[in-house]
């Protein structure tokens, strides 16, 4: 398999390894994947309550380099961004930003499933801030 | 460290290098002596008959047969497929049934699936966790229309070596023409088709430092005659078992590699026993939870096959992208599938994920060893901090109570 330079960068040099303390208001938590797949991707959040602003995102993934890849990116992706916009984040453009072969699609939409879980997390610790931002 | 900018090759049980010895004896048969060994007319064709002649003894040697009972061919794939569907076709009147196994190379369990289509039974036998299949179950399974067992020597993933003795034994017993895929044994292993009573055996000129596209397939000559449908039609060479132009250059080189292996099989088993230790040793000094997949004692000496828990294969090759191994994990394989082997043995498909076959060889250093296995280390404890699973096992979760979002 030929890794893009890109992925190779990532891979090399993930950004926002880590983790935020899932117990916490203000963090979303994001699990997806299972073992016997061969991948799990852990993407967390940390959102402003007041502004929606997702200030910090941390990853941890057990998964091919692609894998890691695309949950690097994706934190990257999400910090700066609020909920919604977040939410927006599709897994092609992933797959785009990085130049993955078509095997490796599926990483990417894990990518997308991370953030989106993670999203609705911190929405089910903020059910009214939730509505309200969907409200407007 | 000088070695850093040449890639490290430890993927020796998918294939070898040629030795240069082995190079050096063929180099001639693509030039000057190119002429074709069935040309019986001229001297030519004569020095070329010879040189073929001399190979076959050389393979015939090194597993105890007689030369005429060597049919060349272009590898063990062909050879599997000779094998199984030659007998299935020649003792079709005998009987309907064939027995195998679960952890076979492709080559005989496609071979066995394309014969039940045209209405051949066929038993894959399961394996015990340590590789092995359990020659209870193959005695029960053994009918009087049984006509075939095939049952490799050692396995190409987890290089574990079967039980060959005692399954000829039952073969013979019972009556029934013994089968063995001997690819990864053959050079590595004492192999002796008469002590062992095997009738039929593949073998691979590219596993034991030879070219690529030449094999063998041993066919017992008396006791009992052995006779195989042919696969290959056409002029009838090879006791009319396989029909073609020999590969004249690749058998010379077959034969020289043969040879090789027979001279060296004892320092060369004894070498890569110990750099295979050495290699778990230095691995297991730093990292925990890894887990050698297949029998540690019955196995071919340069084999090692790991599961590094919490770590994807895929991920981990790309970490040591300057040394050669392979991955059980699905994420390297074209079907996403992880390694069937792994799974016959019970290896739950969260480890199958995580496995590195290493296969160290004639050209393997204890230098290579060391610097391999360094670098996994690092690797691994890299992406161990990178990977979710290991955190929650290190919190106390246990991950079979964590509710996946499989795909
Ligand atoms: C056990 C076994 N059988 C058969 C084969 C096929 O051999 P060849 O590559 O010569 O067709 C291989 C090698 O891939 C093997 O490891
Ligand atoms: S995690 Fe398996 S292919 Fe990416």
């Amino acid at each position: 398999m030929a890794y893009s330079d890109k992925v190779v960068d990532h891979y090399n040099n993930p950004r926002n390894v880590g983790s935020l303390d899932k117990g916490q208001d203000d963090v979303g938590t994001g699990l997806v994947g299972a073992p016997e797949c061969g991948d799990v991707m852990k993407l967390q959040i940390q959102v402003d309550d007041r502004s929606g602003v997702i200030e910090d995102a941390k990853f941890k993934t057990f998964g091919c380099g692609s894998a890691i890849a695309s949950s690097s990116l994706a934190t990257e992706w999400v910090k700066g961004k609020t909920v919604d916009e977040a939410l927006e984040i599709k897994n092609t453009d992933i797959v785009k930003e990085l130049s993955l072969p078509p095997v490796k699609i599926h990483c990417s939409v894990l990518a997308e499933d991370a953030i989106k879980a993670a999203i609705s997390d911190w929405k089910a610790k903020h059910p009214a801030e939730a509505s309200a931002e969907t409200a407007g | 460290m000088a070695m850093s900018n040449r890639p490290i090759y430890m993927d020796n049980q998918a294939t070898t290098p040629v030795d240069p010895r082995v190079l050096e004896a063929m180099l001639p048969y693509f030039g000057e002596r190119f002429v074709n060994a069935a040309s019986r007319n001229h001297q030519f064709g004569w020095d070329a008959e010879e040189a073929v002649d001399n190979a076959r003894k050389q393979v015939a040697a090194l597993i105890n047969a007689h030369p005429k009972e060597i049919v060349f061919t272009s590898g063990a794939t062909e050879s599997d497929n000779l094998a199984l569907k030659g007998v299935a076709e020649m003792y079709g009147q005998k009987g309907d049934h064939i027995i195998t196994c679960v952890t076979e190379h492709k080559a005989i369990i496609d071979s066995a699936k394309h014969l039940e289509k045209q209405g051949v039974r066929v038993t894959f036998l399961p394996v015990e966790r340590n590789g092995l299949i359990d020659l209870d179950d193959l005695e029960r399974a053994i009918t009087d229309k049984t006509i075939l067992i095939s049952i490799m020597t050692a396995n190409n993933e987890v290089g574990v070596v079967q039980d060959i003795r005692e399954i000829g034994r039952i073969a013979r017993e019972r009556g029934v023409l013994f089968h063995t895929d001997a690819v990864q044994a053959v050079g590595k292993i004492p192999f002796d088709v008469q002590a062992m009573n095997v009738d039929i055996a593949s073998l691979s000129a590219h596993k034991m430092y030879g070219p690529k596209g030449v094999g063998a397939l041993y066919v017992r000559r008396r006791n009992p005659r052995v006779l195989l449908t042919p696969i290959i039609d056409g002029g009838g060479h090879e006791r009319g078992m396989r029909s073609g132009t020999l590969n004249v250059p690749g058998i010379v080189g077959f034969g020289r590699a043969a040879e090789l292996s027979m001279n060296e099989l004892e320092d060369e088993s004894r070498r890569l026993g110990a750099l295979r230790d050495r290699l778990l040793a230095r691995l297991r000094e730093k990292l925990d939870e890894i887990y050698i997949n297949g029998d540690m004692e019955r196995r071919i000496p340069g084999n090692l096959n790991i599961s590094f828990a919490y770590v994807e294969g895929e991920s981990l090759l790309m970490g040591i992208d300057d040394v050669a191994v392979s991955s059980g994990s699905a994420c390297t394989s074209a079907s996403l599938e992880p390694s069937y082997v792994l799974k016959a043995l019970g290896v739950g498909e969260d480890l199958a994920h995580t496995s590195i076959r290493f296969g160290l060889g004639r050209f393997n250093t204890e230098d290579e060893v060391d610097y391999v296995a360094d670098k996994v280390t690092g690797t691994v404890q890299r992406l161990r901090e990178l990977s979710p699973l290991y955190e929650m096992v290190k919190e106390g979760i246990d991950l079979s109570t964590v509710n996946w979002t499989a795909d």
